[in-house]
């Protein structure tokens, strides 16, 4: 690991000021991103400055039946507050499913949003990867992809975006908070997620001396049934090959509202726009379902290794409406 | 009373369970700095500059070694498995010598600094330009390259083995069943890395090494710097976990002394975990091909076995796969034959169950299928072809496969199976059973193995030898041997090992460690025993005085005679009346010739249920059970750990683990904990274990046959037999992961 | 850069004492900004009972406590740690006596090798504490961040029962 410099913020405005003053600063949260990159040589920041004492840790109900959640709490605590698992247990299960219960006690909320893909290329500090070294190519397109993705795609990247509370955040229309020293900015959780395009190293809207402050969630009634479905190889502490958080409302046996987010797949964690357009006023059928999970994959690019999870997306879609529809009826 | 075959708890556990227990790397003598080993980024070609300067100049650095620093290699020894108890390189290249690069990874750079991170970060700015050529890593790349091996296993055996007219055998078969498989590498990732803390005085050099044999550590690194072995001291107090990664000696051992020496300070390496793909060896990507011949009573008249996979530029090495496939069962006619690519890789090596877990893997779900052709239980199948004897006529040294099908079957509850796929959905599951042989070869390569026993006027012994700890239980089995063999009480005797000050035993590999330590403890103690009663019954002050030797026992250090009642004497008042401190013995323990006219193979019966989710291709597996005759077992509670892991291993390598290079750049594609997966606890279903009890005089004077690798062998095929009793859908490769076993996408819905 | 260096709260990138109460003792260690808890307890304090699997945070060797929560060693800063208390496994025992789970472990054989060891029984204790040892699905669950290579994890779950009984409705 590179030298470093430390230093502790004492409030939001003193983490800023520390934080643009060098132009190799980053803040460390958990640092369970930052530390590993840091040591594989991926991240090169000099100066860390540690955002762990300000007073972002809160987990709250909002009166609107949504949450605001701090960008330090942790994923753990977000995901045991009782506001969470009854109001948006999707929220909950992708932070229960998400890494070990020692990484889910060290990694904050505003930190999850900001992991770095687990593309072996962008660790190995070797090969071309557009993201460490724009412009020197992308060297998981034809080489052992199977974990990348096949949604949002680019020529310049196909790396998969790991978080799993990620895809039930873009799922139910949460809010990034930031502020920087042009103020405070809300952000969709959806933009919040770049496609790789033609910049894959640029992965965020927000500069980095923008400090995420927290995260809101609307008030969702449908996501009381929400389910995040998160299937792997091993049957826990693994990324996912493909996860899906989904909610659906029914009435009379036609769709009246539906939230479809699809996780390990995507270069982002993917909103299934297509599918919830192609739901909502139909029948709430498993063939409707396929259908709708079919929309949504019909733009996909498959690879040599990764081409299974096209198929394997549609039916984990499948599962996932199936499961919140199960949970309605029940 | 007796201690060996009771279920004592691990005499290092307390040291274990406190943390207090020293790993290699947890060894720091004063002064010393750390080093880190920069590895080729190509696989193959040359390099061409070194740019160290940034190096150089980073803080805290010492020394910058290229190959033009580092020190010729004495005499690189040639490739021997180091259960022969030489010098046992992991492969007979040696890197820094010249600018060659055979594989990916291969060290290049050599940077010591003060600490750990000064070195590493020095290491990550040297730059090194290379001339690349073309590299071959995978058998896709090397297939029309492919050659017949003369001999396998660094020259120990055949690569063919032939008995019978294997085709007139196929010929006159009612019917036949073939398979082919491609196998994955595997990498042992053990989960301390392999570290080396080197500290040379004047001439003479103690490493602290992580390593299954400190004995092959010390011979192989004396010949390679071109000291006497005496000058050459290894420890290893405590390993964590070898699994076949520490069984030869890699480069980076000798790397650490030779820098040690230069920058005259003791040197410690850790390999991180990336480094761990490409420091060890692996367990080689293969190809294996069965055919099987069998009558239409399931009566087998022919088999053919097949391996392909990838060895070394240097050495002719691949996992034997036919030791277990050419005597299992009675058959006439077989031939197995290994073929190989030279590639741009390192050695393969050892990796648990070496060769057999996937020769048997292969030649399990053969026998799976053929039982599904003649219509019979694959149970009655494997019955009705036991051989009684090994193909040469001898018997075994002991047996009991028949004895592990039937109580593995009755514990596992086999009776009754439904055995038509796809008959037992449960939601979105499909269960199914499946069930395969165990049999693992016991290999008696190594020379004649010592221990010295000990004990004090105080009552209070020791027994000694040179083996190491790595989570086998050795020292718990040994200190129950030795107590036993000496007449103790198991708290009055210490087993000392990790040292190769102390009587010399070989690498514990193979699954002969126990064993072979235990044979030669209780020859050691045996020895000593005998040196005390002699001594007692030659002493006039003694009360067991003149009696027949034959008539003493010695219980808890006390001495009786059966001819002469109420007589006792105690080994501590016998060395204080003789004057004595101490009094001692060494024990030799000599294997089976080579050519002892007995079958040696150890037996088993793995039993597997597993729920397949069709649609996702998601395999769990419900419970595993297994039921083994391992010959005598030294002490239950170990044996039961030591074969459960063994099953895990085998469920990992049937559904996990599997890794492959990049066929552009011949580096590995998985080189974390994160990619290449290993079972977490989630995984691991209940694991059932029993006992058969078979007595063995030939193995040893404890009838004590291993249970390293056994654990492991036929658990895969009972996995992937229980997912085609599942599914109807049989895997050809592994690890078999989900998008193999997923239901093709069925044709186009009706819309 | 001026305005960071002119902050007498910039530390590093040398060496900087930092204070971090371990084991219930207040420490002072001289490290870089850029040292791990984990190198910080190994190399420089002597606590080598907390073991580096990976160094990646893929392992859960290097588990220990800081402030009553278990945390990954590897992926925290020494420097970050100042003022916080850390619990490594060299603090569990009482004197001599051991940990229940330490004996526990003993007693149902619930490793081999012993290198994952610290990292699973500071695991196992605060599972229990957590609450999540209910059930087997659950123990299995939530012990999935400590990989034990030599695959006891039957017998860690059993290990971890036996301590969960014995407290029975204290828990």
């Amino acid at each position: 690991m590179r030298p470093l410099t430390y230093s502790r913020a004492r409030d939001v405005d003193d983490a800023l000021a520390l934080v643009a003053a060098g132009p190799d600063s980053a803040f460390l949260a958990g640092g369970t991103t930052e530390v590993d990159l840091l040591r594989a040589g991926v991240s090169r920041s000099g100066h860390l400055v540690d955002i762990n004492d300000l007073p972002l840790t809160a987990v709250e109900d909002r009166p609107d039946g949504g949450l605001h959640i701090g960008a330090l709490a942790r994923m753990n605590d977000v995901a045991r507050a009782p506001g969470v698992v009854h109001r948006f247990p999707a929220i909950s299960r992708a932070l229960l499913q998400g890494a070990s219960e020692q990484l889910r006690n060290m990694a904050s909320l505003g930190g999850n949003l900001c992991q770095r893909t687990r593309c072996p290329y962008l660790r190995d500090g070797v090969s071309a990867c557009n993201k460490r070294e724009p412009g020197t190519g992308c060297a998981a397109l034809d080489g052992p992809n199977r974990g990348h993705a096949v949604l949002g795609t680019s020529d310049h990247c196909i790396a998969t975006h790991p978080s799993d509370v990620a895809v039930a955040l873009v799922a139910f229309d949460a809010v990034v908070h930031t502020v920087g020293a042009a103020g405070a900015r809300a952000i969709a959780a959806d933009d919040f997620f770049l496609l790789p395009g033609e910049t894959p190293e640029i992965e965020h809207p927000i500069g980095r001396d923008e400090l995420i402050v927290g995260i809101d969630v609307p008030g969702t009634p449908i996501a009381r049934n929400s389910v995040y479905l998160k299937f792997r190889d091993r049957q826990s502490y693994e990324f996912a090959l493909v996860s899906v958080a989904a909610a659906i409302e029914v009435d009379a046996g036609i769709v009246t509202d539906v939230r479809l987010a699809l996780g390990g797949v995507g270069t982002k964690p993917w909103r299934a726009w297509r599918a919830e357009a192609a739901l909502v006023g139909g029948p709430a059928t498993e063939a409707a379902f396929r259908r709708a999970a079919a929309v949504e994959l019909a733009d996909a690019v498959g690879r040599e290794q990764n081409a299974f999870k096209i198929e394997l997306a549609q039916r984990a879609a499948v599962r996932g409406l199936n499961q919140s529809l199960k949970g309605i009826r029940s | 009373m007796t201690s060996v075959g009771t279920p004592v708890t691990r005499v290092d556990g307390p040291a274990k369970v406190t943390g207090a227990a020293l790993y290699s790397a947890e060894i720091t003598p004063p002064g010393t700095v750390h080093l880190a080993i920069v590895g080729s980024t190509v696989a193959a070609g040359r390099v061409t500059a070194i740019d160290a300067a940034a190096a150089r100049a980073a803080e805290g650095v010492l020394a910058v070694l290229t190959h033009d620093d580092v020190p010729a290699v004495a005499s690189p020894p040639h490739l021997l498995p180091s259960l022969l108890g030489a010098a046992a390189p992991g492969e007979s290249f040696f890197p820094m010598q010249d600018t060659v690069v055979h594989y990916a990874g291969q060290p290049v750079v050599l940077v010591v600094a003060h600490t750990y991170e000064q070195a590493h970060h020095a290491a990550s700015l040297v730059r090194v330009d290379y001339e690349a050529a073309p590299a071959i890593t995978t058998i896709d790349q090397g297939r029309e390259r492919a050659y017949d091996a003369e001999r396998l296993f660094a020259g120990l055996m055949p690569g063919r083995e032939e008995r019978g007219d294997v085709e007139a055998g196929l010929a006159r078969a009612d019917l036949r069943v073939d398979m082919s498989y491609r196998m994955a590498a595997n990498h042992h990732n053990a989960l301390e890395a392999p570290s080396t803390v080197a500290v040379w005085n004047g001439g003479e050099l103690t490493l602290y090494e992580s390593t299954m044999g400190v004995r092959a550590t010390q011979q192989t690194v004396a010949q390679l710097l071109g000291l006497p072995v005496s000058h050459v001291r290894v420890i290893t107090h405590f390993v964590g976990g070898g699994f076949g990664s520490k069984a030869m000696v890699w480069p980076h051992t000798t790397l650490t002394a030779m820098a040690a020496r230069i920058v005259g300070r003791p040197v410690k390496l850790m390999l991180t975990r990336p480094q761990m793909f490409t420091s060890t060896g692996h367990r080689e990507e293969q190809e294996q091909s069965i055919a099987l011949g069998a009558t239409r009573d399931g009566r087998l008249t022919a088999i053919r076995h097949d391996k392909l996979s990838i060895t070394s530029l240097f050495d002719d090495w691949a996992e034997p796969a036919t030791g277990v496939s050419s005597q299992l069962y009675a058959c006439d006619a077989y031939l197995g034959v290994h073929r190989l690519i030279k590639g741009n890789t390192m050695t393969p090596t050892f990796t648990r169950g070496p060769g057999e877990t996937l020769g048997m893997f292969t030649l399990e779900t053969a026998m799976d299928e053929l039982a599904r052709r003649v219509d019979l239980d694959p149970l009655e199948l494997r019955l009705r072809n036991v051989a009684t004897t090994d193909p040469r006529g001898n018997p075994w040294s002991s047996g009991g496969l028949e004895e592990c099908l039937r109580l593995g079957a009755e514990r596992f509850g086999w009776s009754g199976r439904n055995p038509a796929p796809r008959a037992q959905p449960d939601g979105d599951w499909l269960i199914g059973t499946g069930m395969a042989v165990a049999a693992y070869p016991m290999a008696f390569f190594m020379p004649p193995q010592r221990a010295r026993a000990r004990i004090f006027a105080d009552g209070s012994a020791t027994v000694a030898t040179s083996t190491q700890e790595f989570g086998t239980g050795v020292l718990t089995m040994a200190t129950q041997v030795g107590a036993d063999a000496l007449g103790v009480a198991l708290s009055d005797i210490e087993f000392q090992a990790g040292d190769t000050d102390l009587p010399n035993s070989t690498a514990a590999v193979g699954s002969a460690g126990a064993g072979m330590v235990a044979s030669a403890v209780h020859e050691a103690g045996t020895a000593l025993r005998r040196q005390l009663v002699d001594l007692a019954i030659g002493d006039p002050g003694s009360p067991l005085h003149g009696v027949d030797p034959a008539s003493v026992t010695v219980t808890a250090g006390r001495l009786t005679s059966s001819d002469r009642a109420g007589a006792t004497d105690t080994y501590g008042e016998l060395l204080g009346r003789n004057h004595l401190s101490d009094a001692e013995a060494t024990g030799t323990w000599r294997p089976p010739p080579l050519d002892t006219p007995h079958g040696l193979l150890t037996f088993g019966a793995q039993f597997a249920e597993v729920a397949v989710d069709p649609q996702l291709g998601l395999v769990r597996v419900r419970r595993l059970g297994g039921a083994f005759a391992p010959g005598r077992v030294l002490n239950p509670l170990l044996a039961r750990s030591q074969l459960m892991g063994g099953m895990l291993w085998g469920m990992s390598q049937a559904l996990l683990e599997g890794n492959h290079t990049d066929p552009r750049t011949g580096r590995w594609a998985e080189t974390n904990l994160a990619e290449y997966l290993v079972p977490v606890n989630a995984d691991a279903p209940e694991v059932t274990v029993d006992f058969v009890e078979v007595h063995d005089d030939v193995v040893g004077p404890l009838g004590a046959k291993g249970v390293g690798e056994i654990g492991q062998v036929g658990v895969a095929a009972a996995i992937a037999n229980a997912i085609f009793h599942a599914t109807g859908r049989r895997v050809r490769s592994l690890p078999i992961t989900p998008e193999t076993v997923m239901e093709p996408t069925p044709a186009a819905a009706p819309t | 850069m001026s305005t960071t260096e002119s902050r007498q709260d910039i530390r590093g990138p040398h060496c900087v004492p930092v204070t971090v109460e371990i084991n219930g003792r207040g420490r002072v260690v001289d490290v870089e900004p850029r040292v791990s808890l984990l190198d910080a307890l190994r190399e420089h304090l002597g606590l080598t009972g907390t073991k580096k699997g990976c160094d990646q945070g893929t392992c859960g060797a290097c588990t220990v406590w800081v402030d009553g929560r278990r945390v990954l060693a590897c992926l925290t800063l020494a420097a970050a740690a100042a003022g916080h208390e850390v619990t490594t496994i060299e603090g569990l025992a009482d004197g001599d006596e051991l940990h229940p789970m330490q004996r526990a472990f003993l007693e149902n054989d619930a490793f081999q090798c012993g290198y994952c060891t610290p990292g699973q029984i500071m695991s196992a204790v605060k599972l229990i504490e957590e609450g999540n040892a209910t059930t087997d699905e659950d123990i299995s669950e939530f012990m999935s961040g400590n990989i034990c290579r030599c695959a006891a994890y039957p017998n860690i779950r059993a290990a971890v029962r036996q301590v969960r009984d014995a407290a029975g409705g204290a828990a």
